[in-house]
């Protein structure tokens, strides 16, 4: 056998290995905590090795648990769940009201600093977000936005907003610029060229924008613990899952029912778009 | 630009360019103001207040600037575990990157060619990116808990471990290595391993849609010449894919340098995880000295600023070069 004809086998061989480890590993974590939130605890302390719960021990109480308000004893993540997708959409929102403008100048208009100014966006990423953290957390405290869900927003936005630039940016050059040309022939404002006709037609990469935007907020940790740990009406579902972690008493089981809660919401969004998304993000990256 | 030159001129309408100008940066001007107030002026203040005697509660009154010392930074540079932690953010930062952008490689040249159901596995392989870091977090810890952790019972039903393994917790695992004793540093090694699940999917995306578009040609002509598959990989694939692995590994490694969630998540920073952003919260938090953690971020920032300039000034161009 030769040297090509056994690499030939070898990684025809190797690249299944390959695909099914990875199968595995990235499955296997998901399933674990989707098994583990419907077993009692006393399951699992029982058999920690199981790895399927029996239709004796099936329960919903975990959710239950995790779901009933704090008045009833339960640990109120219907409340979170509200402040998280408040906080999220919002963030959506506003980040493309921002984003879409600034996209659209950087991508056709010539202005001073044009060229400049879209490196300085994404240079936001440069500085580690522990660096913004204490001065904003100061400046929060100050302007009495600490434990307001606006003040987290706003911070969402400027963390957000240059990805999103960039996301738009490489989708509204790939529009012809003749169909904007013609709608200001047509007598068309600047304005109303952008609403009437680059909208609609970049519906789809703004959809999948929104999207990244709304995961990035959704999953966000860092300035949620900073700014809303002390007051708990206001955690997002991140912060109250980390804060129960840290409660005295609360079973991993419970936990995990609260792992899945927090789950859920961004893996159906993301496999109801997840083209539109994985083409948005990487739109650009094939030219090399 | 916008001074007229004349006032003949002026009173005209305004040239195409120069309404083209306005109206770029009118529609650049909100983003800005966003990323003004909230980015540039929070780094410029931490400038400021990582030179200042600066403690959370007194900072509400007083000035911004003022009581000058460099005693933060002496603080910083002196307490115990600053060396100790650079360097275990290095080791982290560098861990993560490598394993992330390697996994990535992998499964993108095996997921290359179309077979049944690689729609549905590609997208399946994003989760633990999309995934919420809180949730996969407390998975990791879970399945590694040395009670009731799925990892230890089968790691000693099908690996004959002994005892069950704190992987978390453990700092030096003692291993014998043909009588040698080696510590193993543990907790570090399944932070790292965390970093890389996480984000491999990041890296695969990117390198996937890189070689879907390298020319087939390129491939068969190497083919017909007698190339073996780590020939063509080695000699047509790597240098095609070369600018995009050395992009992901500098976006990589800015991320993973500044990351907290991760690894505050799992370890709290203890067991020989310490990387310098978890030590900037726990300034932050515990003692509420601003000023300290003020400037133990500068520091970390800046590390990585030099660590870049010397990637861009000595390497960068050889990438582009090789490519």
């Amino acid at each position: 056998m030769t040297r090509a004809q056994f690499e030939e086998r070898f990684f025809g061989v190797a690249r299944w290995v390959v695909i099914v480890l990875l199968a595995l590993i990235t499955l296997v974590p998901f399933y674990y905590m989707l098994l583990l939130s419907v077993k009692p605890i006393d399951a699992l302390l029982l058999d920690p090795g199981s790895m399927w719960v029996s239709a004796k021990d099936f329960t919903l109480a975990t959710y239950e648990n995790v779901l009933r308000p704090t008045s009833d004893g339960g640990q109120g993540f219907l409340r979170l769940l509200r402040n998280s997708a408040l906080v999220s959409l919002g963030t959506v929102v506003l980040t493309l009201a921002a984003a879409v403008p600034g996209a659209y100048a950087i991508s056709r208009l010539r202005f001073f600093g044009g060229r400049q100014v879209s490196a300085l966006f994404l240079a936001v990423y440069l500085f580690p977000a522990t660096l913004l953290a204490v001065p904003l957390f100061v400046m929060f405290a100050r302007a009495g936005l600490s434990g307001s869900l606006v003040g987290l927003a706003v911070v969402y936005i400027a963390q957000t907003v240059p990805v999103s630039i960039y996301m738009l940016k490489n989708y509204f050059v790939t529009i012809p610029a003749s169909v904007e040309e013609a709608a200001a022939l047509d007598g068309a404002s600047r304005l109303q060229t952008v609403r009437k006709v680059v909208l609609p037609l970049a519906l789809p990469s703004l959809m999948a924008t929104g999207l990244y935007i709304f995961m990035i907020a959704w999953n966000e940790f860092l300035f949620a613990l900073l700014f809303l740990a002390a007051s708990p009406g206001k955690w997002t579902v991140s912060l109250g899952l980390q804060q129960l972690s840290n409660g005295i008493e609360v079973p991993k089981t419970v936990l995990m029912a609260g792992s899945v809660v927090l789950t859920i919401p961004v893996v159906l969004l993301f496999y109801a778009a997840e083209r539109l998304l994985t083409e948005g993000l990487t739109s650009g990256a094939d030219k090399g | 630009m916008s001074t007229a030159p004349g006032v003949a001129r002026k009173r005209r309408r305004l040239t195409a360019a120069q309404r083209e100008n306005r109206a770029g940066l009118a529609f650049v001007s909100p983003t800005f103001l966003v990323v003004l107030v909230v980015v540039i002026v929070p780094i410029l203040w931490t400038v400021l207040l990582a030179f200042q005697h600066a403690k959370l509660v007194d900072i509400q009154g007083m000035g911004i600037f003022g009581n000058w010392t460099f005693a933060n930074f002496t603080e910083v540079f002196t307490s115990p575990g600053f060396w100790s932690s650079l360097f275990t953010t290095l080791a982290y930062t560098v861990g993560g990157t490598a394993g992330s952008v390697l996994l990535g490689l992998i499964a993108a040249l095996a997921l290359r060619k179309p077979f049944r159901g690689r729609g549905l596995l590609r997208s399946t392989m994003l989760l633990p990116y999309v995934a919420p870091v809180v949730a996969v977090a407390f998975v990791w810890e879970t399945a590694l808990s040395p009670q009731y952790g799925i990892v230890n019972q089968w790691g000693g039903k099908l690996l004959g471990w002994d005892n069950p393994i704190a992987f978390l917790s453990t700092r030096s695992y003692q291993v014998d290595v043909f009588g040698w004793h080696v510590g193993v540093p543990l907790a570090l090694l399944t932070v790292i391993a965390f970093e890389t699940w996480r984000y491999f999917p990041f890296a695969f995306l990117f390198l996937l849609a890189r070689l879907q578009a390298v020319p087939g040609g390129l491939e068969e002509a190497a083919r017909v010449d007698g190339a073996t598959p780590t020939q063509r990989f080695r000699y047509v694939l790597l240098p095609q894919l070369m600018p995009v692995i050395a992009l992901l590994c500098v976006l990589r490694f800015i991320m993973t340098f500044n990351k907290f969630d991760d690894v505050y998540l799992l370890t709290g920073g203890g067991s020989g995880t310490d990387v310098v952003a978890v030590r900037v919260y726990d300034f932050l938090t515990a003692n509420f000295d601003v000023g300290a953690a003020a400037a133990q971020a500068l520091v970390l920032a800046f590390v990585l600023m030099v660590l870049l300039g010397i990637y861009f000034k000595f390497f960068a161009k050889k990438v582009q070069e090789e490519a």
